[in-house]
C-alpha cells in the first residue's frame, strides 16, 4: 500500500526508510548518504517509479533521487508544503460585453501536476482560468462550469449526452455563446457528437484545447482559449465548431465544422484539420474571417433542437487484408446494432468477409460504409466488389468520415430501431457530415522537398 | 590595519580601474566569485532527440515560426520573478529553422525522446573527473526560460552529481554541481518587442559546471575558469572550437548580492568583468548608506509620474522632436531622495543613470538609445525653461531628479514603473540581477536573477536509475586529470616547463600511451620523448590515431640500436640508422682531414671549429662517441 501517512506514492524499502527517520513528504531534510549529505525538501514520488529511491528537491529548484541503500540517516528541519495553485481571481464583470459559457470537461487546457503519476492532471475554475488568462476579461463576461474533469480518452456517450443537454440549458438561459473545453484526442469525435444532439443553435458552440499543457511557457492553451472565446463571443457563425491552431506559430486558430474536423497529428499543434472541404474560417486578435456564406447565422432567440440520444451497440471496423469474419460474427454474436466499415479504397472489404456481412444483414444490423482514405467519397459502383457489398446490406456513406459515422449511427439507432428510418437519418446531412461537393481545395497536403512547397514554405509562418 | 575601500557617491570621485588594485583591496571588499562553466559534449545526436549535433548554419532558413511565452507555475505553486519579467516585455519571438538541423522536437511540436545514452555517460565521466558525488537516480527538470531562446520555454536539464573539487594552486576549489542540458538557440536580433533566433544548436548536449564562490580575486576567477576548461578539455569527451564553450561568472562583495554576468566570451575577460563588477556593488551599496540617510523607503518612492508630453511638444532637442512628432508620449517621474546620486559613477564610463536606462531598454523595449534623461544631468537635452515646467508639473524642486523616458504609449507606461521599480531596490542595495557582459568589461542588466521557483519536473520523462555497475566500469577508465597528468610527469623526470606545455596539448594522450614504452636506462628518455612531441620547428605526427605506428616504430628502433635520438630530432625521413663504429670512425677522420688547414683550432671552443663534422654525422654516430672524438682531435 502505498502513499499512506503522508508518504505520498512511496512504498517498499523506500517507505521503510522514511518511516524509520518518521520524514514524511515535505520534509525540509539533511540526508546522510555514502556518497555525501544532500539537503531538500522530500518530494511526493510517483506510484509507478521504483520503490528503491527518495526524491529530493534541493535549495537549487533541481530533483535528485537517492536510493535508500546509501542512506545513513536522516535529520529533519523543517516542513515546506508546495501550494501548487493558480492565483486564483474572480472574472470581473463588464457591461456591455458578450456573455460566454465555458464548459470544462478537463484536458490539458487547464492542468497541473499530478504526483502520483507522474503526468499532468486537469484543473480547472474561472477564477484560475481569469489568474492565467486575464486577456479573457477583455472580450466578455465569462461564467464557468466544470461538467467532467477526465482526459479524452475517457469521454463517451454519457459524457456526449451530459454535455449537450448542458449546452441545451445554458442556450435557454440566454448565453451569447459557449465554449467548450476538451482533451484533443476525441475533440472530434466529441465535436461530432454535438453537431447532431445540438441542432439549431442560435449562438456558436465551440471547442477546444491545447496541443501543449498549460504548464508551458510556449503553451498554446491560452491563445486557443482567447481564439475559441472571441469566436464565441463575436462570431456570426452559430455552428458547432472546434478551434484550434492554423500553422504551428502563434498566428491564428482554425474553425473547423464540428463533423468535417480530425485530429491528423499526435504532437503538432496545428494537429486539427478539416478533412474534403475548407475550415469554416479563421480567428486572430481582430477578430473572426469566415471563408464561407452558407452557415447558420446567429439568431437573437433562444431556441434549440436537443436531441441528446445514443445507442452504443455499434462499432467502427477499421478493414485490413486478410480479415477474417470471426470479427464481424463477434459483434453480431454479442448484440451489436450497427456496424460502421473504414473500407480501402472507394468502400471495399475482401470476399471471406461477404459470408458474415450477409449474416449481420440477416441479424439486422445496420452496417455502412466509410473510407479509410479519410479525404474523398464512398463509391461502390465502380468496382464489381463494391456493388457485391452493397448487396449485402452494406450502405455507403457518402463523404462522412469514419469517427462522424460511428457518432453518427450510435444516434441515430438511439432514436429508432426502425433501419429504413436509420437509413433516412444516417443519409440527410446535417451539419455538413455528408456533402454535395468536395471542392478541390479540401485535399491539400504538402509535401516537402518539392521546390515550389519549400519556396512557399520560407515565406510563410509554419 | 584594515584598508579602507568605501566609496562616497556624492563626491562622485572616480573609480579605480582595473589593474590597480591588489588582492588586499578586494579582501577588502569582501569579494567572492563562483562559475557556471558550460561546455558541449562531443556527441553524434542531439540530447532529447536523433538530430544530428554540431552543425551550424551562419545564415539562411528553410522555415519561420513565431511564438509567445507566458508564466507558468513552479513545483512549489509560485511564479519566477524572471518569468513575469519577461512576460512584461511581451517579446514576438522568431525561430529560424533549417531542414537538415530541427526536428518537430526542438520546434516544441513533439515530446522529448529518451536522454542520448552516450551523452549521459560522457557527462558522468567528467563528473567523476571533478570528484562528484553521482546521484542514484537522474530527475529530468524543465528550466524555465521566458525569453525565447528555447521554444519550448524550458531547458531540460538534470543533476548529475554535487559536492566536488579540484585541487587549484595549493588550494581546493569546490565544485557545487554538475548537470546535463540541452543548449539553447543562438539569439540573432533583438529590437523593440521582436527578438529572433537560430536553431542550430538548439538541443545538443551540454554540461554545466558549478563551481563554490571560492575565488577572492579577479585573477583567480579567470585561472579556475582555465582550469575547469583544461579538465574538461582533459576528457577527450567536450567539443571545442567558437561557441562549444561558454561561461557565466557569479560575484559578489560583502553586503552586496550574487549577480550573474552571462556570455563572457573569453577567459581573458573575466578579471576586468569581475572588477567593474564589484565596484558597481560598492557603488550601489554606497548610494543605499545615503538613501537610509535620507529615510527614504520602499514605500516612500511612490508614482508621482506625469505626462509631459505637451510641454515638450515644441523642443528644440532635435532628437525628442522627431518622437513627439512621429506620436510618442512622453513622462517624467521624479525621484525625491535621490538628489546627487543619478551621476554617481557604478563602472567605468558608466553612471547610476544607466542602470535606469537598461531597464526601460530591457523591460519596456525601447531601445533607440538615449532611451532616459534625467533633469540633473550635465548632458545637453531639454531648454532649462522646459526642464523647469516639467519639475513644475512633477511638483518638485530644482535639484530633485526628474527621469524623462518617451515612446509608444504602452511601453511608457511600462518604463514609468521600471524607473519606480529600479528606485525601490536601490533602497535594498544590489537587486538580484543576470547581467549582460559588454565589450568595454562593463556590464548591463539582462534580466532579473531567476530562482529555485522556474523549476519544474519533467512530466514526459521517467527518472533514469544510474547503472552502478556501468560507472565502476567507467571509472576504472576515467582519463587522467590535469593534475595526475603533471603528477605522473613530475615521476617520470619531465622538466616542469615541459609538463606544464605538454598537460594542455594534443599530444599529450601519445605522450601517456608511449610512456610505458620507453625502457629504462634507453637512449629515449620521457623528457627527450616530451619535447619531440612539442617541438615546433619539426612537427611531428602528433594526432594519436594516426601517428600511433610511426611512433612506435621509431621507439622500437630506438630501443633495438637502430636508431639515434639524434635522428629523431633532426627529423629527415626516412629516419637513418646509425653507421657501424669502423665506418663512423672513417668517416669522420676524413671529414677532419678535409677542414682547411689554415683553421685556427680555438683552444677554448674546439667543438666549435669542428661544427661541420657535427654537421655531417650527428644522427649517424652517437653523441658521445662524437664528442669524445672530437675531444681528441682538439687536443
Amino acid at each position: 500500500m502505498s502513499g499512506e501517512n503522508g508518504y505520498d506514492g512511496y512504498r517498499g524499502p523506500a517507505l521503510a526508510k522514511l518511516q524509520e527517520y518518521e520524514a514524511m513528504v515535505w520534509s525540509d531534510v539533511t540526508v546522510a548518504t555514502t556518497k555525501g549529505e544532500f539537503a531538500g525538501l522530500i518530494l511526493p514520488r510517483n506510484e509507478m517509479a521504483d520503490p528503491e529511491h527518495i526524491v529530493l528537491k534541493m535549495i537549487t529548484g533541481y530533483n535528485v533521487g537517492l536510493h535508500v541503500g546509501g542512506i545513513e540517516a536522516i535529520t529533519i528541519h523543517g516542513r515546506k508544503v508546495a501550494n501548487y495553485k493558480i492565483p486564483e481571481k474572480e472574472f470581473p464583470f463588464t457591461e456591455g460585453l458578450p456573455r460566454v459559457k465555458l464548459l470544462g470537461t478537463g484536458g490539458t487546457i487547464a492542468s497541473r501536476l499530478d504526483y502520483r503519476t507522474g503526468a499532468v492532471i486537469p484543473a480547472f475554475s474561472p477564477g484560475e482560468l481569469y489568474g492565467s488568462v486575464p486577456e479573457l476579461a477583455d472580450i466578455c463576461n465569462l461564467e464557468t462550469e466544470k461538467l467532467y474533469g477526465v482526459f479524452s480518452e475517457n469521454m463517451g456517450h454519457e459524457q456526449w449526452i451530459g454535455l449537450a443537454e448542458a449546452i441545451g440549458k445554458e442556450i435557454a438561459k440566454g448565453v451569447d455563446g459557449i465554449v467548450v473545453g476538451h482533451g484533443t484526442d476525441t475533440m472530434h469525435h466529441t465535436a461530432a457528437a454535438l453537431s447532431f444532439m445540438v441542432q439549431d443553435s442560435p449562438v456558436p458552440i465551440v471547442m477546444v484545447g491545447s496541443q501543449r499543457s498549460s504548464d508551458r511557457p510556449s503553451s498554446d492553451a491560452a491563445i486557443n482559449l482567447i481564439n475559441a472565446t472571441r469566436t464565441a463571443a463575436t462570431s456570426d457563425m452559430a455552428e458547432v465548431m472546434v478551434c484550434m491552431f492554423g500553422p504551428t506559430s502563434d498566428q491564428y486558430g482554425l474553425l473547423h465544422q464540428g463533423t468535417r474536423v480530425r485530429k491528423m497529428h499526435s504532437s503538432y499543434r496545428s494537429t486539427f484539420r478539416t478533412l474534403s472541404d475548407i475550415p469554416l474560417g479563421m480567428v486572430d486578435v481582430a477578430g473572426v474571417t469566415p471563408f464561407k456564406d452558407d452557415y447558420n447565422p446567429r439568431r437573437d432567440d433562444t431556441d434549440v433542437k436537443i436531441n441528446a440520444v445514443f445507442d452504443d451497440r455499434v462499432s467502427l471496423v477499421y478493414y485490413y487484408p486478410g480479415m477474417k469474419p470471426d470479427i464481424v460474427d463477434s459483434l453480431v454474436d454479442n448484440g451489436y446494432r450497427g456496424i460502421v466499415i473504414a473500407g480501402t479504397g472507394l468502400g471495399h472489404v475482401n470476399r471471406p468477409l461477404y459470408a458474415a456481412l450477409d449474416r449481420a444483414h440477416a441479424a439486422g444490423v445496420a452496417m455502412y460504409m466509410t473510407v479509410q482514405t479519410l479525404w474523398g467519397f464512398v463509391q461502390m459502383f465502380v468496382y464489381e466488389t463494391g456493388r457485391e457489398i452493397m448487396e449485402l446490406g452494406v450502405t455507403p456513406a457518402a463523404n462522412m468520415l469514419p469517427e462522424v459515422a460511428y457518432v453518427k449511427l450510435g444516434w441515430a439507432l438511439g432514436q429508432t430501431s426502425d433501419l429504413d428510418e436509420v437509413k433516412r437519418i444516417m443519409l440527410t446531412p446535417i451539419s455538413r457530415d455528408i456533402t454535395e461537393r468536395e471542392p478541390h481545395n479540401g485535399y491539400l497536403v504538402l509535401q516537402g522537398g518539392i521546390p515550389e512547397v519549400e519556396a512557399f514554405m520560407s515565406g510563410q509562418w509554419k | 590595519m584594515t584598508l579602507d575601500v568605501s566609496y562616497d557617491p556624492l563626491q562622485g570621485n572616480p573609480l579605480p580601474v582595473y589593474g590597480t588594485w591588489t588582492p588586499a583591496e578586494y579582501e577588502a571588499l569582501g569579494l567572492m566569485v563562483g562559475l557556471e562553466v558550460h561546455q558541449q559534449l562531443q556527441t553524434r545526436r542531439k540530447l532529447f532527440c536523433r538530430c544530428p549535433a554540431g552543425l551550424f548554419h551562419a545564415e539562411g532558413h528553410d522555415v519561420e515560426i513565431l511564438r509567445h511565452m507566458r508564466p507558468t507555475l513552479s513545483e512549489m505553486g509560485d511564479y519566477d520573478g524572471t518569468a513575469l519579467m519577461e512576460f512584461k516585455t511581451r517579446k514576438e519571438i522568431h525561430y529560424l529553422l533549417k531542414n537538415e538541423s530541427v526536428c518537430t522536437y526542438e520546434m516544441d511540436d513533439a515530446p522529448p525522446f529518451e536522454m542520448d545514452p552516450v551523452a549521459l555517460e560522457r557527462a558522468i565521466v567528467v563528473s567523476m573527473m571533478l570528484d562528484l558525488q553521482l546521484v542514484d537516480e537522474l530527475h529530468i527538470a524543465r528550466k524555465q526560460y521566458l525569453d525565447g531562446s528555447i521554444p519550448t520555454g524550458f531547458q531540460r536539464t538534470a543533476i548529475i552529481g554535487v559536492h566536488g573539487s579540484i585541487p587549484h594552486e595549493g588550494r581546493t576549489i569546490g565544485i557545487r554541481q554538475l548537470s546535463i542540458e540541452e543548449d539553447s538557440c543562438r539569439e540573432v536580433a533583438d529590437k523593440g518587442h521582436l527578438r529572433v533566433y537560430r536553431t542550430d544548436r538548439l538541443g545538443m548536449p551540454l554540461i554545466e559546471t558549478v563551481t563554490e564562490p571560492d575565488m577572492h580575486t579577479p585573477e583567480e576567477a579567470a585561472s579556475v575558469c582555465e582550469a575547469l576548461r583544461r579538465l574538461a578539455r582533459a576528457s577527450g569527451l567536450v567539443r571545442t572550437g567558437v561557441g562549444a564553450g561558454r561561461e557565466d561568472v557569479n560575484v559578489s562583495i560583502r553586503g552586496g548580492t550574487r549577480i550573474e554576468i552571462k556570455g563572457v566570451s573569453s577567459i581573458k575577460a573575466i578579471p576586468r568583468l569581475v572588477h567593474n563588477e564589484a565596484l558597481r556593488q560598492r557603488s550601489l551599496l554606497a548610494i543605499r548608506e545615503v538613501l537610509h540617510g535620507r529615510g527614504v523607503t520602499v514605500e516612500s518612492i511612490v508614482d508621482a509620474s506625469q505626462d509631459v508630453t505637451q510641454i515638450v511638444h515644441g523642443t528644440d532637442w532635435r532628437y525628442m522632436q522627431k518622437h513627439v512628432s512621429q506620436g510618442a508620449r512622453v513622462a517624467a517621474v521624479p525621484l525625491a531622495g535621490f538628489e546627487g546620486l543619478i551621476n554617481t559613477p557604478t563602472q567605468p564610463h558608466t553612471r547610476f543613470l544607466k542602470e535606469f536606462s537598461d531597464r526601460v531598454r530591457v523591460v519596456a523595449c525601447i531601445d533607440l538609445l538615449p532611451n532616459i534623461i534625467c533633469s540633473t544631468s550635465e548632458t545637453e537635452t531639454l531648454s532649462g525653461f522646459e526642464w523647469e515646467k516639467i519639475e513644475k508639473v512633477c511638483g518638485v524642486d530644482h535639484g530633485t531628479p526628474v527621469m524623462v523616458v518617451w515612446g509608444d504609449e504602452r511601453d511608457v507606461k511600462t518604463a514609468v514603473q521600471e524607473i519606480l521599480i529600479r528606485a525601490r531596490d536601490a533602497v535594498a542595495g544590489v537587486p538580484e540581477e543576470t547581467r549582460q557582459s559588454l565589450p568595454d568589461g562593463t556590464n548591463g542588466f539582462e534580466r532579473i536573477l531567476p530562482g529555485a521557483s522556474r523549476m519544474y519536473p519533467d512530466t514526459d520523462l521517467p527518472p533514469i536509475v544510474i547503472d552502478n555497475a556501468r560507472t565502476t566500469e567507467l571509472r576504472a577508465c576515467m582519463p587522467l586529470r590535469p593534475w595526475e597528468r603533471m603528477a605522473m610527469m613530475r615521476e617520470a623526470g619531465v622538466g616542469e616547463d615541459l609538463a606544464r606545455r605538454l598537460v594542455k596539448h594534443q599530444a599529450w594522450n601519445l605522450f601517456a600511451r608511449l610512456l610505458p614504452r620507453l625502457k629504462p636506462g634507453g637512449s629515449l628518455i620521457p623528457t627527450g620523448l616530451a619535447s619531440l612531441l612539442l617541438d615546433r620547428d619539426a612537427p611531428r605526427p602528433l594526432n594519436e590515431v594516426a601517428a600511433g605506428e610511426w611512433w612506435d616504430a621509431t621507439i622500437d628502433r630506438l630501443a633495438a640500436g637502430d636508431l639515434l635520438v639524434d635522428a629523431v630530432v633532426i627529423g629527415d625521413e626516412p629516419l637513418p640508422s646509425p653507421l657501424p663504429a669502423d665506418e663512423a670512425r672513417i668517416r669522420f677522420e676524413t671529414i677532419v682531414a678535409d677542414l682547411p688547414a689554415d683553421l685556427p683550432a680555438d683552444a677554448r671552443r674546439p667543438r666549435a671549429a669542428l661544427r661541420p663534422v657535427m654537421k655531417e654525422l650527428r644522427g649517424l654516430v652517437p653523441g658521445a662517441t662524437l664528442a669524445r672524438w672530437t675531444e681528441e682531435v682538439s687536443a
